[in-house]
């Protein structure tokens, strides 16, 4: 009797463990490899660290060196054009293509398969393709010179004041389908009742979208500019793909700065430094939209 | 540490043990971490590899594919700093010095003195191979960087000369320009500009003044006229290249040359290889001669093997064994006739090997001796790779913009001395 006591008791502790047996080592390997990572970054970037990793502290010798870098800034304000516009051009789509998807058209799966399928695509894929679509001398300028519009031109990937914004085309085609996935998912979630009553007080359609559907897809905003801002701020692939980071260095953005500067030129310090201040940058733009957001949720 | 265990799954533990496991040092074996895996240069290691089994010891490969080796240092840094590091690594230049800082690399001097390196290496190549005077590392082999590859054909039809300073140097390229060709074939890359410039820098300068800029790192020279002078040249010459240049491959610039579409290209001798692969005949089809101005002058860039401390006293056999094999004119003829460049080792001979090659040998032969001899800047041979990418920089930042030569002059000097 005691001992099938005991059994059961054993048992019930193992069901109440089992989950977080289950979770331990995910949350274990999480905890080392990605916050306990973060530190040992922040204690390198606090070093004179070059081609291996030094541990004598050294100041904020990295930080100075990284601010005094013209290519730093250019990366910086490369990451700033390209983030805006990116994240801009893909809302506006998205919502627009969601919206006109909306109207109970026909084919509408085929339509909306379409416009998602650049999504499955890796980004290095989109930036090869791109690239040979807007080089002048192969893609669509050579074609419209072989049209007969002789004076077409379009060498915004050559130029390297125009380059960084090819990069926004080709990161705009490839994910703006997805932002539309989610505006469609979240306008299908709309209680149809309150646009029934909307239309009933006289209310015409542009006024029901502006005051009724698109302040309810508020959380969609949230998820898509979450997930749009972390994807332009780790843009690496599509970069090195679509441009090489060039014309010289006029489209580098933090995340190839870093990569060069810590991998390939001996600065682990340096580029340790430079993954800090994109880390101060993620957490600047993201924690407190998070926090606003969380909190009115739970509110409401 | 161990309340991680612990709680881990049994499973991870394993998994951990069969991912240490290979790693440990089999007796008479040598690892060899390289990135020579395309076409002529995976050939090129599979005769080294036989030469060794030969001798008796093991080879175990470790090619870790990736263009400039950026992926293989990855792959090598954490092996040393885990303590376990291979027995050869393809390192070359400066960078050889940064591990000899980091008390990584072992003593080759036993070696060096039976083979008689001393008397068989250019004092110049073999101060790259040393680390505080003793030898840690082999030469394998030598590429020219100072190389124009022309199309006799375009400047026939543009009625353009060949080019041997860089004022005929304009008058051409404006002719061949006229005959609605593309002057100089160009990948707009920042190596490739950096390339191009270390050409320039040569032909207007001078080895002695190159040496003050790139190797010295002298202000007085890196802002000076002279320096200037060379990146107006730059300017012209990045003038006459086609708009379509950013971001392309040097053998896609280097196939414009072949088909005729372009009158010549600036790259190193490896481009030959990409003109034998098409069919042509050197001094036919195609001409390869030092870049203008660059006549005697001789940019080197060489690749090497340095060797790491290994525990293992047989291993250490055999690693004695490598940097002998590497350093015998069988492997070095071998070696060379597949990759385009030329032996390290001085008074081989060059029976076997291209009318350019030839050429090559002979001036690095007499440019030794004539102090003409420098460094590739372009290819990491003159200084640390932090200020050889701080160069890069400025000089792909002038290629690309319409920057003053006087700024880029005063530019490129603060941004050596930033990077020190």
């Amino acid at each position: 009797m005691s001992t099938q006591k005991s059994q059961r008791q054993w048992g019930d502790y193992l069901q109440a463990a089992l989950p977080k047996i289950v979770v331990a080592p995910t949350f274990i390997t999480t905890l080392i490899f990605i916050y306990g990572f973060i530190l040992w970054n922040a204690w390198l970037s606090f070093t004179k660290s070059r081609l291996l990793p030094k541990y004598d502290w050294a100041g904020l010798i990295q930080y100075e060196r990284l601010f005094a870098n013209e290519r730093w800034w250019v990366a910086a304000q490369n990451l700033l054009i390209f983030g805006s516009l990116f994240i801009g051009i893909c809302l506006l789509i998205g919502i627009l293509l969601a919206i006109l998807l909306d109207q109970r058209i026909r084919a509408e799966g085929a339509l909306r398969t379409i416009y998602l399928y650049p999504m499955a695509l890796s980004f290095i894929v989109t930036g090869t393709a791109w690239k040979w679509i807007l080089n002048p001398g192969l893609g669509l300028e050579r074609l419209m010179h072989e049209w007969g519009f002789e004076q077409f031109t379009f060498n915004w990937l050559v130029d390297s004041e125009m380059a960084i914004y090819t990069v926004v085309i080709a990161g705009v085609w490839q994910s703006s389908g997805f932002v539309m996935a989610l505006f469609l998912a979240g306008l299908r979630g709309i209680d149809d009742s309150i646009i029934k009553a909307a239309q009933v007080d006289g209310a015409g359609l542009p006024r029901i979208y502006r005051s009724i559907i698109i302040p309810s897809l508020r959380p969609v905003f949230f998820s898509a500019i979450i997930i749009l801002s972390h994807i332009a701020i780790k843009s690496f692939d599509l970069v090195m793909a679509l441009t090489g980071g060039g014309p010289g260095y006029a489209t580098d953005l933090p995340a190839t700065f870093m990569y060069s500067f810590a991998f390939t030129r001996g600065q682990l310090g340096m580029g340790a430094a430079s993954a800090m201040m994109m880390l101060g940058a993620v957490a600047a733009i993201v924690v407190p939209y998070l926090y606003s957001e969380l909190r009115s949720t739970r509110r409401g | 540490m161990k309340k991680i265990w612990g709680t881990a799954k049994p499973t991870l533990l394993i998994t951990l043990l069969l991912l240490v496991a290979p790693l440990r040092v089999v007796a008479g074996e040598v690892e060899v971490l390289h990135w020579w895996t395309s076409g002529g240069e995976a050939k090129s290691v599979a005769v080294l590899k036989q030469l060794l089994e030969k001798a008796g010891h093991k080879w175990k490969d470790m090619a870790v594919a990736g263009g400039g080796g950026e992926s293989a240092m990855t792959v090598l840094k954490s092996r040393v700093v885990s303590g376990d590091a291979p027995t050869a690594a393809q390192i070359k230049g400066p960078t050889i010095q940064e591990w000899g800082d980091e008390g990584a690399l072992t003593n080759l001097d036993a070696v060096a003195k039976a083979g008689n390196w001393e008397n068989l290496l250019p004092k110049v190549v073999s101060d790259v191979m040393k680390y505080n005077g003793h030898y840690v590392a082999v030469p394998v082999n030598v590429h020219r960087v100072n190389w124009m590859w022309a199309n006799p054909a375009v400047f026939k039809k543009a009625g353009a000369k060949i080019p041997t300073n860089w004022q005929e140097f304009a008058i051409a390229a404006e002719k061949i320009k006229q005959a609605g060709l593309i002057p100089v074939a160009h990948g707009g890359q920042p190596w490739q500009d950096a390339t191009t410039f270390e050409s320039i820098v040569l032909g207007i300068g001078g080895a002695d003044f190159y040496r003050k800029a790139f190797v010295d790192l002298d202000s007085k020279a890196l802002n000076s006229p002279t320096m200037v002078q060379s990146f107006e040249v730059l300017r012209t010459v990045q003038q006459y290249t086609d708009k379509d240049a950013p971001g392309r491959d040097w053998n896609l610039a280097t196939a414009m040359v072949i088909k005729g579409e372009a009158g010549m290209q600036f790259m190193g001798d490896w481009a030959k290889g990409e003109f034998t692969a098409a069919g042509k005949k050197p001094g036919k089809d195609y001409i390869c001669m030092p870049a203008p101005g660059t006549a005697g002058a001789f940019t080197f860039n060489i690749d090497s093997f340095a060797m790491f401390k290994v525990k293992d006293k047989s291993a250490k056999v055999a690693q004695n064994d490598l940097a002998r094999i590497i350093m015998e004119p069988e492997f070095q003829e071998v070696f060379n006739l597949n990759k385009g460049s030329i032996p390290a080792r001085l008074g081989m001979s060059m029976a076997k090997f291209d009318d350019c090659a030839k050429e090559s040998s002979a001036d690095f032969v007499s440019s030794s001796k004539t102090g003409q001899l420098v460094p590739s800047m372009a290819h990491g041979m003159s200084t640390f790779s932090s200020i050889q990418g701080a160069i890069y920089d400025t000089v792909t930042a002038f290629f690309n913009s319409d920057m003053s030569a006087k700024d880029a002059a005063a530019k490129l000097d603060k941004a050596v001395q930033g990077a020190k």
